[in-house]
């Protein structure tokens, strides 16, 4: 029966004539009024014609370039993660391998640096480390990418797990939303950092053929993430909550659009912005958390080098050779302010009622 | 399941007696929502046939039950919702021989926007705003066509160019803030339509509309419909709309039909008090500037507490005239005239004493 029925007279050619003027328009059945509609909608578009279509995308892109304290954050980002990419080819040119000893660097009756503000020279950028006179530069550099491969992998870990659970029990409702919501709240609820220090203690060295560094960042990562999900998932869950009762949901249902359909291509789209938001805001605190598991002595072990492990160690010399303190400490607080911008401004540019 | 839907209905046996009458046949439809203030009864008893290239129009005013009919019929009061605002419906709806409300919910989502098809209200919040208009009505037409994105493309600038919209394989690609509100009603009406659906239902399709392109997009639901020979309900509260569109016109009060007939009966033989008001609260261009227009008093009843017998009673100027049955009674839906259903105890002298000396003179 709906075969029987085909449009004439739309498959006509559709000329488009010079400047937004449809010259041999094919929808007549009605010439006059048709005639007349087109003239009016003409009229009223021929401006809008000439303007290129922006997506949503284009529009946040062009808010995010004209905030200049997002945009330097951004840089920072930037310029950290190449940092960490290219370690072994910056402390090639700039330092010394991060796990050689300097004695000669160390006074041998106080084991603090020999030099004045800890160590720092032209050969050692960052000063040397107390007793040992490891360059602190290099190890810094190397700690870069612990910290922000853990803190990057744990946030996507949590941003995965939290759509997943987050957009399921906004849309479905219901008791799967009523048991999704209580795990996220006991969750929420669970003393993190205990858990992590007795998980850890109990982890073998070896699991599937890798050890030592590569097992220790797993375990951060999988806890890190595993505790960060509910934060994600609550925010998705209300988005979810406010976005199916939106009549567009509706108008796709009834065109025959499915469950899975209206999930992943109606929904999706809309909680990218904010979970893009949250993914920016939660990797700093990502370092944070790996600052501390490592400043409790769960991260990394020596001589693999991270921030939060820097900082464990210096606590014993901070009064001899504070700036064995101050230089991670730093690293530690201006990846975290670069990231902080750069998120805040990556959702004022995001928010599409965001006067900017 | 077999795929063939036009046995779904007739397999579930009992309700078949003559099978379905008509291309649409709504039987004794009722909606009711419970809520912690009781239980809401939008629609209750509603029962109507529609055949192909009909138009029905459904009036009343806010709260009477149009829209909640409509997305009954549809099936959309079910879909998506665990738990939450669960709408109780009862009754039968027949729709080409497959009854909609006890089929297989994945059979009905088959047959939405390929069979039946809806025109929103407000075209901007029932479009999606991350996706172009071209990627919208060829997802619709996917859903129901397995072709590739370009035929599927074609099509869709096809039905673009076929509602009117200038420069169609341009426009294709614009988002929907782009457009301006009539153009995008118009792309409404295109994916509405893209599946040649027999069934469309326009809930208020010009509501958000100024005047000018209201015409316009009745002029072209209008051609379109004769194009197609499909049947359209259209539901509003406007007189006009549906002095331009329908050939049939239910006129709806507290989720009941109070008044039912064709088009012309309603309008110029209307045998309904609540009917008489909605014509005379109605401004027209040629009536004689003499009169103030007559706004029907009160206010809609309640949903949950509906008035006892004649729901329209507490605002009818004539439920004195009934004995006191218009209190106590509920009147049924009765043939006034041939083809003309009204649910008033008036009797049929009263009314027409009514409608010669006190109303038909003020219209």
């Amino acid at each position: 029966m709906t075969t029987s029925r085909t449009h004439t007279a739309g498959t006509g050619p559709v000329t488009s004539g010079r400047e937004g003027f449809p010259t041999t328009m094919t929808a007549p059945l009605h010439d006059t009024s048709a005639a007349e509609t087109a003239a009016v909608d003409v009229a009223a578009d021929v401006p809008a014609a000439a303007i290129e279509g922006r997506s949503p995308w284009r529009i946040a892109w062009t808010r995010l370039k004209r905030d200049k304290v997002a945009l330097a954050g951004g840089v920072i980002v930037v310029f950290l993660v190449l940092v960490a990419v290219f370690a072994p080819l910056i402390v090639d040119a700039f330092g010394h391998p991060p796990d050689e000893f300097h004695e000669d660097q160390i006074d041998p009756l106080f084991g603090t640096p020999v030099k004045d503000w800890g160590g720092i020279t032209k050969d050692f950028l960052f000063g040397v480390e107390p007793i040992n006179g490891r360059d602190i530069f290099s190890r810094i550099v190397y700690g870069a990418r612990v910290s922000l491969l853990v803190a990057f992998l744990a946030a996507v870990f949590a941003v995965i797990l939290g759509t997943l659970f987050g957009i399921v029990a906004g849309f479905f409702g219901g008791w799967v939303d009523a048991i999704i919501s209580r795990t996220m709240d006991m969750l929420l609820a669970f003393p993190q950092l205990l858990f992590t220090i007795a998980l850890v203690s109990v982890v073998p060295n070896e699991i599937w053929g890798f050890e030592g560094t590569a097992v220790r960042m797993a375990v951060l990562v999988v806890v890190i993430g595993f505790f960060g999900w509910p934060y994600v998932a609550r925010i998705v869950r209300g988005q979810t909550l406010s976005l199916r009762e939106r009549e567009y949901v509706e108008a796709a249902t009834s065109l025959g659009a499915g469950r899975g359909y209206i999930l992943f291509r109606e929904l999706l789209p809309n909680l990218i912005a904010p979970i893009t938001v949250y993914t920016t805001l939660m990797i700093p605190t990502n370092i944070l958390t790996e600052a501390a598991l490592s400043f409790l002595g769960v991260g990394v072990k020596a001589p693999t080098s991270s921030w939060g492990q820097m900082l464990s160690k210096a606590i014993t010399t901070y009064e001899t050779d504070p700036m064995f303190m101050i230089i991670p400490g730093m690293a530690i607080f201006i990846t975290v302010l670069a990231f902080n911008l750069f998120g805040d401004g990556v959702r004022d540019a995001l928010d599409p009622k965001g006067s900017r | 399941m077999t795929p063939d839907l036009t046995k779904t209905g007739a397999a579930v046996g009992e309700p078949v007696r003559d099978g379905a009458e008509g291309f649409l046949d709504v039987r004794d439809l009722r909606i009711h929502f419970p809520t912690d203030d009781g239980l809401v009864k939008s629609v209750d008893g509603l029962s109507f046939k529609l055949e192909k290239g009909e138009t029905l129009g459904i009036v009343g005013e806010s709260g009477s039950g149009k829209s909640v009919t409509s997305l009954g019929i549809m099936g959309l009061h079910t879909v998506g919702q665990y738990g939450r605002n669960k709408a109780r419906i009862s009754g039968e709806i027949w729709l080409n021989g497959t009854e909609l409300l006890s089929a297989p919910p994945d059979d009905v989502r088959k047959l939405r926007g390929r069979e039946i098809s809806m025109i929103f209200q407000d075209p901007l919040s029932a479009l999606h705003p991350y996706y172009t208009i071209g990627q919208q009505i060829v997802e619709a037409y996917r859903i129901h066509h397995p072709v590739d994105k370009k035929t599927a493309r074609r099509r869709a600038i096809e039905m673009l160019d076929r509602v009117g919209i200038p420069q169609p394989d341009k426009r294709v690609d614009s988002y929907p803030h782009e457009f301006s509100g009539g153009m995008r009603q118009r792309a409404m009406i295109a994916m509405s339509l893209v599946n040649n659906p027999e069934l469309l239902i326009a809930d208020e399709p010009t509501t958000a509309l100024d005047v000018t392109v209201q015409a316009q997009i009745l002029d072209l639901i209008r051609d379109l419909q004769k194009e197609f020979g499909s049947a359209v309900i259209v539901i509003t509260h406007d007189l006009g709309v549906v002095a331009e569109l329908a050939d049939q016109i239910l006129v709806m009060y507290g989720g009941r039909c109070v008044e039912r007939g064709t088009a012309e009966k309603v309008f110029y033989e209307p045998q309904h008090p609540y009917t008489w008001g909605l014509l005379g609260s109605m401004p027209r261009i040629d009536r004689e500037q003499t009169e103030r227009l007559i706004p029907v008093k009160g206010t809609p009843p309640s949903l949950i507490n509906v008035p006892s017998g004649c729901a329209f009673h507490p605002r009818c100027p004539y439920a004195g005239e009934t004995g006191g049955r218009s209190q106590t009674e509920r009147p049924e839906l009765r043939e006034v005239a041939e083809r003309h259903l009204s649910a008033c105890h008036l009797t049929d002298e009263q009314r027409g004493r009514i409608w010669t000396e006190e109303i038909a003179p003020k219209l």
